[in-house]
Protein backbone atom coordinates (compact mmCIF):
# COMPACT_ATOMS: atom_id res chain seq x y z
CA UNK A 1 0.00 0.00 0.00
CA UNK A 2 0.98 3.35 -0.89
CA UNK A 3 1.99 5.52 2.15
CA UNK A 4 -0.43 8.75 3.55
CA UNK A 5 1.37 11.06 1.65
CA UNK A 6 1.90 9.45 -1.11
CA UNK A 7 -2.04 8.91 -1.40
CA UNK A 8 -2.78 12.76 -0.12
CA UNK A 9 -0.35 13.64 -2.93
CA UNK A 10 -2.06 11.72 -5.58
CA UNK A 11 -5.52 12.57 -4.61
CA UNK A 12 -4.85 16.36 -4.94
CA UNK A 13 -3.62 15.81 -8.44
CA UNK A 14 -6.61 14.03 -9.05
CA UNK A 15 -8.50 16.81 -8.00
CA UNK A 16 -6.61 19.11 -9.78
CA UNK A 17 -6.92 17.46 -12.96
CA UNK A 18 -10.70 17.28 -12.78
CA UNK A 19 -10.60 20.62 -11.98
CA UNK A 20 -8.28 21.26 -15.73
CA UNK A 21 -11.53 19.40 -17.57
CA UNK A 22 -14.44 20.66 -15.79
CA UNK A 23 -13.70 24.27 -15.56
CA UNK A 24 -13.88 24.81 -19.44
CA UNK A 25 -16.99 23.34 -19.72
CA UNK A 26 -18.76 25.38 -17.06
CA UNK A 27 -17.83 28.30 -18.49
CA UNK A 28 -19.14 27.18 -21.79
CA UNK A 29 -22.77 26.65 -20.28
CA UNK A 30 -22.15 29.91 -17.92
CA UNK A 31 -21.21 31.74 -21.25
CA UNK A 32 -25.12 30.52 -22.95
CA UNK A 33 -26.93 32.79 -20.49
CA UNK A 34 -24.59 35.40 -20.67
CA UNK A 35 -26.68 39.14 -20.45
CA UNK A 36 -24.20 41.30 -22.58
CA UNK A 37 -22.97 39.91 -25.90
CA UNK A 38 -19.86 40.74 -25.59
CA UNK A 39 -17.61 37.34 -24.83
CA UNK A 40 -15.26 38.39 -21.68
CA UNK A 41 -14.67 37.40 -18.35
CA UNK A 42 -16.77 37.97 -16.22
CA UNK A 43 -19.85 37.59 -17.39
CA UNK A 44 -22.55 40.72 -16.42
CA UNK A 45 -25.51 38.47 -15.58
CA UNK A 46 -27.41 35.96 -16.56
CA UNK A 47 -30.44 35.74 -19.59
CA UNK A 48 -32.13 33.56 -21.13
CA UNK A 49 -32.92 35.50 -24.00
CA UNK A 50 -30.15 34.13 -26.11
CA UNK A 51 -32.03 30.94 -26.62
CA UNK A 52 -35.34 32.28 -28.31
CA UNK A 53 -33.33 33.06 -31.54
CA UNK A 54 -30.89 30.31 -31.30
CA UNK A 55 -33.41 27.84 -31.25
CA UNK A 56 -35.72 29.75 -33.78
CA UNK A 57 -32.44 30.37 -36.21
CA UNK A 58 -33.58 28.60 -39.59
CA UNK A 59 -29.88 27.67 -40.39
CA UNK A 60 -29.66 26.58 -37.26
CA UNK A 61 -32.44 24.22 -37.49
CA UNK A 62 -31.80 22.93 -40.83
CA UNK A 63 -27.79 22.26 -39.76
CA UNK A 64 -29.34 20.24 -36.49
CA UNK A 65 -31.94 18.30 -38.59
CA UNK A 66 -29.10 17.24 -41.01
CA UNK A 67 -26.64 16.43 -38.05
CA UNK A 68 -29.07 14.18 -36.89
CA UNK A 69 -30.39 12.57 -40.04
CA UNK A 70 -26.54 12.05 -40.32
CA UNK A 71 -25.94 10.55 -37.11
CA UNK A 72 -28.86 8.39 -37.40
CA UNK A 73 -28.33 6.56 -40.84
CA UNK A 74 -24.10 6.35 -39.85
CA UNK A 75 -25.37 4.44 -36.62
CA UNK A 76 -27.28 2.75 -38.63
CA UNK A 77 -24.79 1.44 -40.74
CA UNK A 78 -22.40 1.44 -37.62
CA UNK A 79 -24.60 -1.42 -36.01
CA UNK A 80 -24.99 -3.59 -39.15
CA UNK A 81 -21.50 -3.79 -39.79
CA UNK A 82 -19.96 -3.47 -36.46
CA UNK A 83 -21.80 -6.59 -35.15
CA UNK A 84 -21.37 -8.61 -37.62
CA UNK A 85 -17.11 -8.04 -37.53
CA UNK A 86 -17.53 -8.78 -34.30
CA UNK A 87 -19.68 -11.85 -34.68
CA UNK A 88 -17.44 -12.93 -37.40
CA UNK A 89 -14.12 -12.45 -35.63
CA UNK A 90 -15.82 -13.34 -32.14
CA UNK A 91 -16.88 -17.05 -33.19
CA UNK A 92 -14.33 -18.22 -35.42
CA UNK A 93 -10.34 -18.63 -35.36
CA UNK A 94 -9.05 -17.69 -38.47
CA UNK A 95 -5.48 -16.38 -39.53
CA UNK A 96 -6.36 -12.14 -40.07
CA UNK A 97 -9.00 -12.00 -37.09
CA UNK A 98 -6.13 -9.10 -36.04
CA UNK A 99 -5.84 -7.62 -39.50
CA UNK A 100 -10.16 -7.10 -39.15
CA UNK A 101 -9.19 -5.16 -35.57
CA UNK A 102 -6.77 -3.34 -37.27
CA UNK A 103 -8.57 -2.39 -40.95
CA UNK A 104 -11.46 -1.35 -38.48
CA UNK A 105 -9.57 0.89 -35.94
CA UNK A 106 -7.77 2.81 -39.14
CA UNK A 107 -10.56 5.21 -39.29
CA UNK A 108 -10.23 6.45 -35.99
CA UNK A 109 -6.42 6.25 -35.71
CA UNK A 110 -5.58 7.78 -38.26
CA UNK A 111 -6.24 11.59 -38.71
CA UNK A 112 -9.29 12.93 -39.62
CA UNK A 113 -7.99 15.57 -42.18
CA UNK A 114 -6.19 12.02 -44.15
CA UNK A 115 -9.79 9.82 -43.68
CA UNK A 116 -11.68 12.91 -45.05
CA UNK A 117 -8.85 13.89 -47.84
CA UNK A 118 -9.32 10.33 -49.11
CA UNK A 119 -12.91 9.93 -49.29
CA UNK A 120 -12.98 13.54 -50.81
CA UNK A 121 -10.87 12.11 -53.29
CA UNK A 122 -12.54 9.08 -54.23
CA UNK A 123 -15.78 10.17 -54.54
CA UNK A 124 -14.43 12.59 -56.74
CA UNK A 125 -12.90 9.73 -59.22
CA UNK A 126 -16.25 8.19 -59.03
CA UNK A 127 -17.69 11.23 -60.29
CA UNK A 128 -20.30 11.20 -56.95
CA UNK A 129 -21.39 14.59 -56.23
CA UNK A 130 -21.02 14.84 -52.11
CA UNK A 131 -24.46 15.05 -50.80
CA UNK A 132 -25.99 13.83 -47.55
CA UNK A 133 -24.57 10.18 -48.49
CA UNK A 134 -21.18 11.06 -48.72
CA UNK A 135 -21.56 12.10 -45.02
CA UNK A 136 -22.98 9.21 -44.15
CA UNK A 137 -20.38 7.03 -45.66
CA UNK A 138 -17.80 9.45 -43.75
CA UNK A 139 -19.25 9.10 -40.84
CA UNK A 140 -19.64 4.94 -40.98
CA UNK A 141 -15.98 4.47 -41.30
CA UNK A 142 -14.81 5.67 -37.99
CA UNK A 143 -18.50 4.66 -36.57
CA UNK A 144 -17.94 0.90 -36.73
CA UNK A 145 -15.29 0.67 -34.77
CA UNK A 146 -17.21 1.82 -31.83
CA UNK A 147 -19.84 -0.70 -32.37
CA UNK A 148 -17.62 -3.54 -32.68
CA UNK A 149 -15.50 -2.92 -29.93
CA UNK A 150 -18.61 -2.74 -27.77
CA UNK A 151 -20.51 -6.01 -28.89
CA UNK A 152 -17.14 -8.19 -29.19
CA UNK A 153 -16.10 -7.58 -25.79
CA UNK A 154 -19.60 -8.65 -24.71
CA UNK A 155 -19.49 -11.34 -26.45
CA UNK A 156 -16.09 -12.32 -25.02
CA UNK A 157 -17.73 -12.18 -21.25
CA UNK A 158 -20.64 -14.08 -21.84
CA UNK A 159 -19.92 -17.80 -21.71
CA UNK A 160 -20.46 -20.27 -24.39
CA UNK A 161 -22.03 -22.41 -22.53
CA UNK A 162 -25.55 -20.68 -22.68
CA UNK A 163 -25.62 -21.09 -26.46
CA UNK A 164 -24.42 -24.79 -26.39
CA UNK A 165 -26.94 -25.33 -23.60
CA UNK A 166 -29.82 -23.68 -25.71
CA UNK A 167 -28.82 -25.84 -28.50
CA UNK A 168 -28.48 -29.04 -26.58
CA UNK A 169 -32.18 -27.91 -25.34
CA UNK A 170 -33.05 -28.49 -28.70
CA UNK A 171 -32.88 -24.90 -30.16
CA UNK A 172 -32.18 -24.11 -33.88
CA UNK A 173 -29.63 -21.55 -34.85
CA UNK A 174 -31.90 -18.44 -35.14
CA UNK A 175 -33.99 -19.51 -32.00
CA UNK A 176 -30.48 -19.85 -30.64
CA UNK A 177 -29.74 -16.16 -31.35
CA UNK A 178 -33.32 -15.03 -30.80
CA UNK A 179 -33.44 -15.56 -27.21
CA UNK A 180 -29.85 -16.03 -25.93
CA UNK A 181 -27.37 -14.15 -27.85
CA UNK A 182 -29.34 -11.61 -28.51
CA UNK A 183 -30.58 -10.43 -25.34
CA UNK A 184 -26.79 -10.94 -24.12
CA UNK A 185 -25.78 -8.12 -26.34
CA UNK A 186 -28.54 -5.52 -26.76
CA UNK A 187 -27.23 -3.49 -24.14
CA UNK A 188 -23.93 -3.42 -25.63
CA UNK A 189 -25.44 -2.36 -29.19
CA UNK A 190 -27.24 -0.37 -27.49
CA UNK A 191 -24.68 1.55 -25.92
CA UNK A 192 -22.36 1.10 -29.11
CA UNK A 193 -24.84 2.85 -31.11
CA UNK A 194 -25.35 6.16 -28.28
CA UNK A 195 -21.70 6.30 -28.57
CA UNK A 196 -21.41 6.05 -32.26
CA UNK A 197 -24.36 8.94 -32.46
CA UNK A 198 -22.35 10.72 -30.18
CA UNK A 199 -19.44 10.65 -32.15
CA UNK A 200 -20.98 10.92 -35.45
CA UNK A 201 -23.30 14.06 -34.65
CA UNK A 202 -20.00 16.34 -33.52
CA UNK A 203 -17.69 15.26 -36.21
CA UNK A 204 -15.83 18.18 -38.09
CA UNK A 205 -13.17 17.11 -39.82
CA UNK A 206 -14.40 14.58 -42.25
CA UNK A 207 -17.82 16.24 -42.58
CA UNK A 208 -15.85 19.30 -43.89
CA UNK A 209 -14.15 17.71 -46.89
CA UNK A 210 -17.37 14.94 -47.52
CA UNK A 211 -20.20 17.32 -46.68
CA UNK A 212 -19.62 20.01 -49.94
CA UNK A 213 -22.13 23.35 -49.19
CA UNK A 214 -24.13 21.41 -46.87
CA UNK A 215 -23.90 22.65 -43.42
CA UNK A 216 -23.98 20.12 -40.44
CA UNK A 217 -24.40 21.78 -37.04
CA UNK A 218 -20.91 21.46 -35.68
CA UNK A 219 -19.72 23.23 -39.60
CA UNK A 220 -22.27 25.95 -38.70
CA UNK A 221 -20.24 26.06 -35.34
CA UNK A 222 -17.15 26.22 -36.79
CA UNK A 223 -18.14 28.95 -39.71
CA UNK A 224 -20.04 31.36 -37.28
CA UNK A 225 -16.53 31.11 -34.58
CA UNK A 226 -13.99 31.48 -37.14
CA UNK A 227 -16.11 34.54 -38.43
CA UNK A 228 -16.62 35.85 -35.35
CA UNK A 229 -20.44 36.30 -35.83
CA UNK A 230 -23.98 35.95 -33.97
CA UNK A 231 -21.59 34.81 -30.82
CA UNK A 232 -24.24 34.49 -28.18
CA UNK A 233 -26.34 32.20 -30.18
CA UNK A 234 -23.26 30.29 -30.70
CA UNK A 235 -22.57 30.10 -27.19
CA UNK A 236 -26.60 28.71 -26.77
CA UNK A 237 -26.34 25.87 -29.56
CA UNK A 238 -22.73 24.96 -28.40
CA UNK A 239 -24.66 24.81 -24.46
CA UNK A 240 -27.20 22.29 -26.62
CA UNK A 241 -24.66 20.59 -27.76
CA UNK A 242 -23.06 19.42 -25.19
CA UNK A 243 -26.14 18.71 -23.78
CA UNK A 244 -27.23 16.45 -26.50
CA UNK A 245 -23.97 14.26 -26.59
CA UNK A 246 -23.40 14.08 -23.14
CA UNK A 247 -26.71 12.40 -22.27
CA UNK A 248 -26.29 9.44 -24.97
CA UNK A 249 -22.99 8.67 -23.49
CA UNK A 250 -24.35 8.91 -19.34
CA UNK A 251 -26.64 6.49 -20.56
CA UNK A 252 -24.47 4.22 -22.58
CA UNK A 253 -22.42 4.36 -19.64
CA UNK A 254 -24.92 2.84 -17.52
CA UNK A 255 -26.00 0.25 -19.66
CA UNK A 256 -22.74 -1.51 -19.52
CA UNK A 257 -19.44 -0.33 -17.03
CA UNK A 258 -15.93 -1.36 -17.42
CA UNK A 259 -12.66 -0.31 -18.91
CA UNK A 260 -11.27 1.09 -22.92
CA UNK A 261 -11.95 4.05 -24.73
CA UNK A 262 -13.73 2.71 -27.59
CA UNK A 263 -15.83 1.26 -25.65
CA UNK A 264 -17.97 1.50 -22.28
CA UNK A 265 -18.02 -1.84 -22.09
CA UNK B 1 -18.05 -20.58 -44.44
CA UNK B 2 -20.06 -18.56 -42.25
CA UNK B 3 -17.52 -17.07 -40.91
CA UNK B 4 -17.02 -15.98 -44.59
CA UNK B 5 -20.58 -14.84 -44.71
CA UNK B 6 -20.37 -12.65 -41.54
CA UNK B 7 -16.93 -11.09 -42.22
CA UNK B 8 -17.76 -10.40 -45.86
CA UNK B 9 -19.72 -6.86 -45.92
CA UNK B 10 -18.02 -5.37 -43.04
CA UNK B 11 -14.45 -6.16 -44.49
CA UNK B 12 -15.82 -5.94 -48.05
CA UNK B 13 -17.05 -2.54 -47.48
CA UNK B 14 -14.49 -1.05 -45.46
CA UNK B 15 -11.86 -2.37 -48.32
CA UNK B 16 -13.89 -1.23 -50.65
CA UNK B 17 -14.43 2.48 -49.31
CA UNK B 18 -12.12 3.06 -47.13
CA UNK B 19 -8.78 1.31 -48.37
CA UNK B 20 -9.39 2.20 -51.69
CA UNK B 21 -9.94 5.99 -51.05
CA UNK B 22 -6.78 5.76 -49.07
CA UNK B 23 -4.97 4.47 -52.07
CA UNK B 24 -6.52 6.74 -54.16
CA UNK B 25 -5.11 9.60 -51.91
CA UNK B 26 -1.85 8.35 -52.72
CA UNK B 27 -2.14 7.77 -56.02
CA UNK B 28 -3.36 11.60 -56.52
CA UNK B 29 -0.18 12.45 -54.87
CA UNK B 30 1.41 11.83 -57.85
CA UNK B 31 -0.82 13.92 -60.10
CA UNK B 32 -0.75 17.60 -60.65
CA UNK B 33 -3.36 20.22 -61.13
CA UNK B 34 -3.30 22.37 -64.31
CA UNK B 35 -4.95 25.74 -63.71
CA UNK B 36 -6.97 25.55 -66.50
CA UNK B 37 -7.76 22.03 -66.96
CA UNK B 38 -8.14 20.51 -63.52
CA UNK B 39 -6.09 17.38 -62.25
CA UNK B 40 -3.58 16.15 -64.62
CA UNK B 41 -3.78 12.37 -64.21
CA UNK B 42 0.72 12.16 -65.08
CA UNK B 43 2.67 10.17 -63.06
CA UNK B 44 5.03 12.83 -61.54
CA UNK B 45 7.68 14.17 -58.39
CA UNK B 46 6.86 17.65 -58.61
CA UNK B 47 4.47 17.92 -55.80
CA UNK B 48 7.04 15.80 -53.40
CA UNK B 49 9.89 18.25 -55.20
CA UNK B 50 8.03 21.11 -53.56
CA UNK B 51 7.66 20.42 -50.26
CA UNK B 52 11.11 18.95 -50.24
CA UNK B 53 12.85 22.70 -51.24
CA UNK B 54 9.91 24.33 -49.57
CA UNK B 55 11.26 25.82 -46.42
CA UNK B 56 7.93 26.65 -44.89
CA UNK B 57 6.74 22.98 -45.56
CA UNK B 58 9.38 22.01 -43.58
CA UNK B 59 8.96 24.30 -40.79
CA UNK B 60 5.41 23.22 -40.43
CA UNK B 61 5.78 19.79 -40.15
CA UNK B 62 8.38 20.02 -37.47
CA UNK B 63 6.08 22.07 -35.21
CA UNK B 64 3.20 19.72 -36.35
CA UNK B 65 5.44 17.29 -34.85
CA UNK B 66 6.93 18.75 -32.14
CA UNK B 67 3.45 19.84 -30.81
CA UNK B 68 1.75 16.65 -31.35
CA UNK B 69 4.94 15.18 -28.68
CA UNK B 70 5.12 17.62 -26.68
CA UNK B 71 0.73 17.27 -26.27
CA UNK B 72 1.85 13.52 -25.94
CA UNK B 73 4.24 13.61 -23.75
CA UNK B 74 1.97 16.57 -21.42
CA UNK B 75 -0.57 14.37 -21.13
CA UNK B 76 1.00 11.18 -20.21
CA UNK B 77 2.68 13.19 -17.39
CA UNK B 78 -0.90 14.18 -16.23
CA UNK B 79 -2.48 11.24 -16.86
CA UNK B 80 -0.04 8.41 -15.11
CA UNK B 81 -0.75 9.67 -11.29
CA UNK B 82 -4.49 10.30 -11.82
CA UNK B 83 -4.68 6.56 -13.52
CA UNK B 84 -2.34 4.98 -10.48
CA UNK B 85 -4.80 6.73 -7.90
CA UNK B 86 -7.50 5.08 -9.88
CA UNK B 87 -6.22 1.80 -10.02
CA UNK B 88 -4.18 1.57 -7.45
CA UNK B 89 -5.62 3.66 -3.87
CA UNK B 90 -9.76 4.79 -5.21
CA UNK B 91 -12.18 2.63 -3.72
CA UNK B 92 -14.43 0.84 -5.97
CA UNK B 93 -17.45 3.12 -6.07
CA UNK B 94 -14.65 6.24 -6.68
CA UNK B 95 -13.06 4.32 -9.36
CA UNK B 96 -16.16 4.19 -11.01
CA UNK B 97 -17.47 7.59 -10.86
CA UNK B 98 -13.92 8.75 -11.85
CA UNK B 99 -14.10 6.80 -15.08
CA UNK B 100 -17.55 8.57 -15.81
CA UNK B 101 -15.84 12.25 -14.99
CA UNK B 102 -12.52 11.38 -17.55
CA UNK B 103 -14.94 9.72 -20.18
CA UNK B 104 -17.84 12.21 -20.08
CA UNK B 105 -15.84 15.47 -21.03
CA UNK B 106 -14.03 12.95 -23.90
CA UNK B 107 -17.89 12.86 -25.53
CA UNK B 108 -18.65 16.24 -24.95
CA UNK B 109 -18.61 17.95 -28.26
CA UNK B 110 -15.33 18.50 -29.61
CA UNK B 111 -15.87 21.86 -30.74
CA UNK B 112 -17.30 23.27 -27.41
CA UNK B 113 -14.23 22.63 -25.63
CA UNK B 114 -12.04 24.37 -28.08
CA UNK B 115 -14.28 27.34 -27.70
CA UNK B 116 -14.56 27.40 -24.78
CA UNK B 117 -10.81 27.96 -24.16
CA UNK B 118 -10.93 30.47 -26.47
CA UNK B 119 -12.85 32.27 -24.20
CA UNK B 120 -10.92 31.24 -21.38
CA UNK B 121 -7.48 32.54 -22.79
CA UNK B 122 -9.07 35.83 -24.42
CA UNK B 123 -7.52 38.99 -22.85
CA UNK B 124 -10.27 39.68 -21.49
CA UNK B 125 -10.85 35.74 -20.72
CA UNK B 126 -11.40 33.65 -16.91
CA UNK B 127 -7.45 32.81 -17.18
CA UNK B 128 -5.96 37.07 -16.73
CA UNK B 129 -9.41 37.43 -14.95
CA UNK B 130 -7.93 35.04 -12.63
CA UNK B 131 -3.88 36.48 -12.79
CA UNK B 132 -5.60 39.97 -12.37
CA UNK B 133 -7.30 38.75 -9.20
CA UNK B 134 -3.96 36.69 -7.62
CA UNK B 135 -1.86 39.88 -8.68
CA UNK B 136 -0.05 38.86 -11.15
CA UNK B 137 0.42 40.14 -14.82
CA UNK B 138 -1.79 39.44 -17.66
CA UNK B 139 -0.30 35.89 -19.57
CA UNK B 140 -0.80 37.09 -23.20
CA UNK B 141 -1.84 33.16 -24.68
CA UNK B 142 -4.40 33.64 -26.74
CA UNK B 143 -3.78 32.82 -30.23
CA UNK B 144 -0.16 31.31 -29.61
CA UNK B 145 1.78 28.26 -30.14
CA UNK B 146 1.28 27.67 -26.41
CA UNK B 147 -2.26 27.57 -26.52
CA UNK B 148 -2.75 25.39 -28.77
CA UNK B 149 -0.10 23.00 -26.79
CA UNK B 150 -2.65 23.34 -23.88
CA UNK B 151 -5.92 23.05 -25.85
CA UNK B 152 -4.80 19.87 -27.23
CA UNK B 153 -2.96 18.20 -24.08
CA UNK B 154 -6.86 19.22 -22.52
CA UNK B 155 -8.57 17.11 -25.52
CA UNK B 156 -6.91 14.47 -25.81
CA UNK B 157 -6.14 13.88 -22.26
CA UNK B 158 -9.16 11.09 -21.93
CA UNK B 159 -7.80 9.24 -24.58
CA UNK B 160 -4.39 8.60 -22.29
CA UNK B 161 -5.88 8.10 -18.52
CA UNK B 162 -8.09 5.55 -19.70
CA UNK B 163 -5.46 3.19 -21.27
CA UNK B 164 -3.16 3.98 -18.84
CA UNK B 165 -5.81 3.09 -16.37
CA UNK B 166 -6.44 -0.12 -17.97
CA UNK B 167 -3.21 -1.27 -18.39
CA UNK B 168 -2.41 -0.47 -14.42
CA UNK B 169 -5.48 -2.14 -13.37
CA UNK B 170 -4.22 -5.49 -14.74
CA UNK B 171 -1.08 -5.64 -12.91
CA UNK B 172 -1.67 -8.32 -10.12
CA UNK B 173 -1.24 -7.09 -6.85
CA UNK B 174 1.20 -10.26 -6.25
CA UNK B 175 3.76 -8.82 -8.27
CA UNK B 176 4.10 -5.40 -6.34
CA UNK B 177 4.55 -7.61 -3.39
CA UNK B 178 7.16 -9.85 -5.10
CA UNK B 179 8.96 -6.67 -5.62
CA UNK B 180 8.97 -5.50 -2.21
CA UNK B 181 9.93 -8.82 -0.37
CA UNK B 182 12.55 -8.99 -2.80
CA UNK B 183 13.70 -5.76 -1.11
CA UNK B 184 12.71 -2.97 -3.35
CA UNK B 185 11.86 0.40 -2.63
CA UNK B 186 8.62 1.95 -3.88
CA UNK B 187 10.42 4.19 -6.02
CA UNK B 188 12.28 0.71 -7.43
CA UNK B 189 9.11 -1.17 -7.70
CA UNK B 190 7.29 1.42 -9.86
CA UNK B 191 10.54 2.32 -12.33
CA UNK B 192 11.19 -2.21 -12.57
CA UNK B 193 8.22 -3.49 -12.36
CA UNK B 194 4.48 -0.59 -12.50
CA UNK B 195 6.38 1.24 -15.28
CA UNK B 196 7.16 -1.30 -17.85
CA UNK B 197 3.95 -2.73 -17.32
CA UNK B 198 1.99 0.35 -18.06
CA UNK B 199 3.49 1.24 -21.18
CA UNK B 200 1.34 -0.48 -23.74
CA UNK B 201 -1.36 1.79 -22.34
CA UNK B 202 0.83 4.27 -22.42
CA UNK B 203 1.73 3.85 -25.87
CA UNK B 204 -2.17 3.01 -26.98
CA UNK B 205 -3.45 6.75 -25.42
CA UNK B 206 -0.42 7.88 -27.27
CA UNK B 207 -1.81 6.73 -30.77
CA UNK B 208 -4.49 9.13 -30.10
CA UNK B 209 -2.95 11.88 -28.92
CA UNK B 210 -0.38 12.06 -31.42
CA UNK B 211 -2.44 10.96 -34.38
CA UNK B 212 -5.32 12.97 -33.82
CA UNK B 213 -3.05 16.38 -32.68
CA UNK B 214 -0.78 15.54 -36.05
CA UNK B 215 -3.77 15.66 -38.79
CA UNK B 216 -6.15 18.61 -36.56
CA UNK B 217 -6.97 21.74 -38.13
CA UNK B 218 -9.87 23.35 -35.94
CA UNK B 219 -7.66 24.01 -32.43
CA UNK B 220 -4.88 25.72 -34.79
CA UNK B 221 -7.06 27.73 -36.45
CA UNK B 222 -9.59 28.51 -33.76
CA UNK B 223 -6.67 29.09 -30.64
CA UNK B 224 -3.15 29.53 -32.52
CA UNK B 225 -1.92 32.21 -34.21
CA UNK B 226 -0.27 33.42 -37.75
CA UNK B 227 2.39 30.88 -37.24
CA UNK B 228 0.32 28.25 -35.75
CA UNK B 229 -0.47 26.33 -38.76
CA UNK B 230 -0.15 22.79 -38.88
CA UNK B 231 0.16 20.42 -41.47
CA UNK B 232 -3.44 19.97 -41.70
CA UNK B 233 -3.75 24.13 -42.28
CA UNK B 234 -1.86 23.94 -45.26
CA UNK B 235 -3.41 19.74 -46.50
CA UNK B 236 -6.66 22.20 -45.66
CA UNK B 237 -6.01 25.58 -47.53
CA UNK B 238 -4.70 23.90 -50.58
CA UNK B 239 -7.70 21.29 -50.92
CA UNK B 240 -10.68 23.05 -49.81
CA UNK B 241 -9.18 26.68 -50.67
CA UNK B 242 -7.00 26.60 -53.62
CA UNK B 243 -8.54 23.06 -55.28
CA UNK B 244 -5.21 21.75 -55.07
CA UNK B 245 -6.00 18.08 -54.14
CA UNK B 246 -2.84 16.79 -55.27
CA UNK B 247 -0.20 18.64 -53.46
CA UNK B 248 -2.43 18.68 -50.17
CA UNK B 249 -2.62 14.78 -50.65
CA UNK B 250 1.08 14.89 -50.88
CA UNK B 251 1.76 16.75 -47.96
CA UNK B 252 -0.97 14.37 -46.38
CA UNK B 253 1.48 11.30 -46.78
CA UNK B 254 3.43 12.45 -44.13
CA UNK B 255 1.50 12.11 -41.30
CA UNK B 256 0.18 9.17 -43.12
CA UNK B 257 3.65 7.54 -43.00
CA UNK B 258 4.65 9.17 -39.62
CA UNK B 259 1.38 7.08 -38.66
CA UNK B 260 1.91 3.89 -40.46
CA UNK B 261 5.11 3.52 -38.72
CA UNK B 262 3.82 4.46 -34.88
CA UNK B 263 1.20 1.85 -35.41
CA UNK B 264 2.91 -0.55 -36.16
CA UNK B 265 5.47 -0.15 -33.11
CA UNK B 266 2.35 0.09 -31.14
CA UNK B 267 1.58 -3.56 -31.88
CA UNK B 268 4.61 -4.52 -31.31
CA UNK B 269 4.43 -3.31 -27.93
CA UNK B 270 0.95 -4.63 -27.11
CA UNK B 271 -0.54 -1.03 -27.17
CA UNK B 272 -3.76 -2.82 -29.32
CA UNK B 273 -4.58 -4.77 -26.19
CA UNK B 274 -5.37 -1.70 -24.31
CA UNK B 275 -7.34 0.52 -26.19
Amino acid sequence: MESRGTRIGLGIWVALVLAFLYVPIVIICLYAFNKSNVQSWPIPGLTTRWFSPAIHNGDVQKALWLSLECAAMATGAALALGSLAAFGVHRFRFFGREAISFLLVLPIALPGIITGMALSSYFTWWGINLSFWTIVIGHATFCVVVVYNNVLARLRRVPGSLTEASMDLGADGWQTFRYVTFPSISTALISGGLLAFALSFDEVIVTTFTAGAQNTLPIWIFGQIRLGQQLPQVNVVVFLILAVTIVPVALAQRLTRESGILRTE
Amino acid sequence: MKALALLAPPTGAFIAVYIAALVALFVSAFWLVNPFTGIVHTWSLDNFRELWHGGTYHTVALRTIGIAAAVTVTDAVIAFPFAYFMARVAGRKTRAALFVLVLLPLWASYLARVYAWRLILNSDGLLNWTLHKLGLPSAGLAYTNTAVWIVFSYIWLPFMVLPVYAALERIPHSYIEASRDLGAKNARTLRSVILPLALPGVVAGSIFTFSLTLGDYITPLLVGGASSQFIGNVVYDSVLGGGNLPFGAAYAVVPLVIMGIYLVIARRLGAFEAL
